[in-house]
């Protein structure tokens, strides 16, 4: 029987100065990579497709198919990208990762670009991070200078330049095609696909672009094996990810644990919903993804069975909303965020997120009638699908979700002429005992 | 960052010359533009970092340092404006000695970032991206960053300040107007934007060994797995094929070697690599 926690990732964070190669290397850091360069490449290939990773940045593709799509006899040089842009809302994982160990992730990075033979690598990361970035910036230059970056790595004949870009604000560069946009010195706009970046990627060449735990995953699966890594889990989702509780539970933070762990026993691990109250609402994946609500505690948290449950697993941020909050005020708040962040590059999403707040936030003061809840479910309808890329249909997720389950609360806001809840209440240093 | 937006963002160009027009960024900061092309394997790739160190200079992003951008990457300075309008990162008004972000994304929001907001607002004389008359802090809200498990969650020049309430959030903005030194509750000593711009623009500083590893929400499941002592299943069997002999076993064995040993292990790596290639 396997352990209910199961710390893989972040299992080094609590030794002395983790982020230091040192402390990493004390634990065994960059010995997969040795036996990786030991390795064929298709065989490294191999053992990830194997393991069954499958993408931690929210849709959950394949990994290793995701690196057996790079042509290998397309002339052209190969890329390897970490999205490391970490800014859906909830999604806080990545970044304590990076900032306790950064080593995790450079050492994937060097196996996972010796696998699809890529010679050059980059590290996307937001801007606003800063401690996150030096520390970044300081495992680079130390991997660098213990052979383990640059020309002829230990030996093998194999040479990889990383680089640790900062980007500078803007949530659609987390959108892949966006990113390599940016990342080629241009607006974050996406891109149209196909031709998919596995053959047209950064400088229109092959290129390779995963999530930081996904390519953090890696060491562990050529250390232990394939097996042992698809022996965690669940049938289709496979391995150990990152959950992130936030919000209005007793002890929020990182609980690494295999696939397909409940949210009933995440919250008990977490010590309850915060004394005194109960769990109204939540999201699975980051604000991209439906809302849940308690009816869905023991729903295990895997890819197929919170796609069944009507949202989607998306980044494992869940954020815990207690019978303080009003859903109406956080999913205004949401789409407020969306409105800001759309691209403008097509109509539905530029258009419909400026729509979509106006009804809201009349809705919010009270101002609203239910055929608001009408319009407001016929404006989704015209983006979701038509917008160009995932941002547009993801702004419609909290909206038709709230609407799905709390109906009433947005009719009690026009009853009332008004919000009815207490904000006060819901805030971490709300006076014990405050109620809605 | 909507069009409308984007589109009052062309007066980058046209109107903020001002005093500095005609004037040339120092010479040493167009070295350092250049040498952050070579980076790259396309020299444009630079242009983000590129503007980040051109706010570290001049506290903004100036008409110079557009058309000094433009200048090395053999653009339009049009088309730097229109980078440099799209991120909200880059600011167009002087920015204070501490960029004071706080985070007012729903989850932040519910649990207190509003309040903090507000009272902020009324504490320092400030609207929502301002600056204190005295030049020392410019206010934001801030979307998400990634850090929801210490909500509600500040910012100063992009360092984090967890679970703040409102009243340690006005002693934050007074010890930084005061000139006291600050640290980050999960991080280093504060520095001011423009040291924090050059950083990003990726010119480290020696800060990266201050603060802790983690805060305490980032321990959370890593400590109630250590209670009881849950741990991930060992390997069944040896790693992968091709590897040398030593798995995680052994690894974990070596756990507490010290600097020197560590290091023969690198320099004896090559021979392992030709070892598990000949094993194949
Ligand atoms: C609006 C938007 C924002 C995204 N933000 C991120 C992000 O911050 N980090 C990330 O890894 N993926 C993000 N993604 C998903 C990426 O497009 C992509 O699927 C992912 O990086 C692939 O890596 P993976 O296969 O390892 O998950 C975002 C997608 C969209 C549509
Ligand atoms: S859906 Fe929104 S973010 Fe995506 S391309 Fe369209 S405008 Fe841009
Ligand atoms: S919502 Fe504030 S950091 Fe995520």
């Amino acid at each position: 029987m396997t352990d209910t926690l199961t710390p893989v990732l972040t299992d080094n964070w609590d030794a002395d100065r983790s982020w230091t190669l040192d402390s990493y290397q004390a634990h065994g850091g960059y010995d997969a990579l040795r036996i990786a360069l030991g390795m064929d490449q298709d065989d490294v290939i191999t053992a990830v497709k194997d393991s069954g990773l499958r993408g931690r940045g929210g849709a959950g593709f394949p990994t290793g198919m995701k690196w057996g799509f790079i042509p290998q006899d397309n002339p052209k040089p190969k890329y390897l990208v970490v999205n490391a842009d970490e800014s859906e809302p909830g999604t806080c994982k990545d970044i304590p990762l990076m900032m306790a160990s950064p080593h995790t992730l450079v050492e994937g990075v060097i196996i996972s670009a010796y696998a699809i033979r890529a010679n050059h690598a980059f590290i996307y990361v937001r801007g606003e991070v800063l401690h996150v970035i030096r520390r970044l910036q300081r495992a680079v230059q130390e991997a660098y200078l213990a052979g383990h970056l640059g020309r002829n790595i230990h030996g093998s004949g194999y040479d990889l330049e990383l680089v640790v870009h900062a980007g500078a604000g803007a949530y659609i560069c987390g959108e892949e095609t966006a990113l390599l946009d940016s990342l080629e010195g241009r607006r974050g706009q996406p891109r149209l696909r196909p031709p998919f970046p596995a053959v047209a990627g950064l400088y229109a060449a092959p290129t390779v672009i995963n999530n930081v735990e996904s390519i953090a995953s890696v060491p562990a699966i050529i250390n232990n094996g394939a097996e042992w890594f698809a022996g965690l889990g669940t049938e289709k989702s496979k391995g150990f990810v990152i959950y992130s509780l936030s919000g209005h539970v007793t002890r929020p933070g990182q609980y690494e644990a295999p696939l397909g762990i409940t949210l009933r026993e995440l919250i008990d691990l977490a010590g309850g919903i915060r004394e005194g109250h109960e769990l109204k609402f939540w999201t699975p994946g980051g604000s991209s993804t439906p809302l849940l609500t308690d009816e869905h505690l023991d729903v295990p948290l895997d890819y197929e069975a919170v796609g069944a449950a009507g949202s989607m697993l998306g980044t494992r941020a869940l954020q815990i909303f207690d019978d303080t909050t009003c859903v109406v005020r956080a999913v205004l708040r949401w789409t407020e965020f969306y409105k800001h962040e759309s691209c403008g590059k097509c109509t539905p999403c530029r258009e419909g997120t400026w729509w979509l707040v106006q009804t809201l936030a009349r809705l919010e003061r009270g101002e609203g009638t239910e055929a608001d809840l009408e319009l407001l479910l016929d404006q989704c309808d015209n983006i979701l699908g038509r917008a160009f890329c995932a941002l547009g249909d993801g702004a419609t997720s909290p909206i038709t979700s709230s609407i799905q389950y709390f109906r009433d609360e947005y009719i009690a806001h026009f009853e009332h002429g008004g919000c009815p809840f207490d904000h006060a209440a819901s805030t971490l240093f709300a006076p014990a005992g405050a109620h809605a | 960052m909507t069009l409308r937006e984007t589109q009052d963002g062309g007066d980058m160009v046209s109107t903020d010359g001002g005093a500095a027009a005609g004037a040339h960024l120092p010479e040493e900061t167009l070295r350092e533009l250049r040498e952050i092309t070579e980076r790259y394997p396309q020299p444009r790739s630079a242009l983000l970092p590129m503007l980040h160190l051109v706010q570290s200079v001049e506290g903004r992003v100036t008409a110079r340092g557009i058309e000094a951008c433009a200048d090395i990457l053999g653009i339009s300075a049009a088309e730097v404006s229109g980078v440099a309008t799209f991120y909200t990162m880059y600011k167009r008004r002087p920015v204070g000695d501490y960029h004071v972000g706080v985070c007012t994304n729903t989850l932040c929001a519910v649990m207190g970032g509003d309040a903090i907001f507000d009272r902020l607002k009324d504490h320092l004389d400030v609207g929502n991206d301002e600056t204190t008359d005295d030049g020392r802090i410019t206010l934001e809200h801030v979307e998400c960053n990634a850090a929801c498990d210490y909500a509600p969650v500040m910012t100063v020049n992009w360092e984090f300040m967890d679970n703040m309430t409102p009243e340690s959030a006005v002693e934050l903005v007074d010890d930084l107007r005061s000139g006291k030194e600050v640290r980050s509750t999960r991080g280093p000593r504060i520095c001011t934007w423009r040291e924090a711009e050059r950083v990003l623009a990726g010119f480290p500083d020696d800060r990266a060994d201050e603060g802790p590893a983690a805060g305490p929400a980032s321990l959370a499941g890593l400590e109630v797995a250590r209670e009881r002592g849950w741990k991930a299943p060992e390997p069944s069997r040896r790693a992968v094929t091709g590897g040398r002999e030593q798995g995680t076993e052994s690894a974990a064995a070596e756990a507490d070697t010290s600097r020197a040993e560590s290091e023969t292990r690198l320099e004896q790596s090559p021979t392992d690599v030709e070892g598990g290639k000949d094993e194949q």
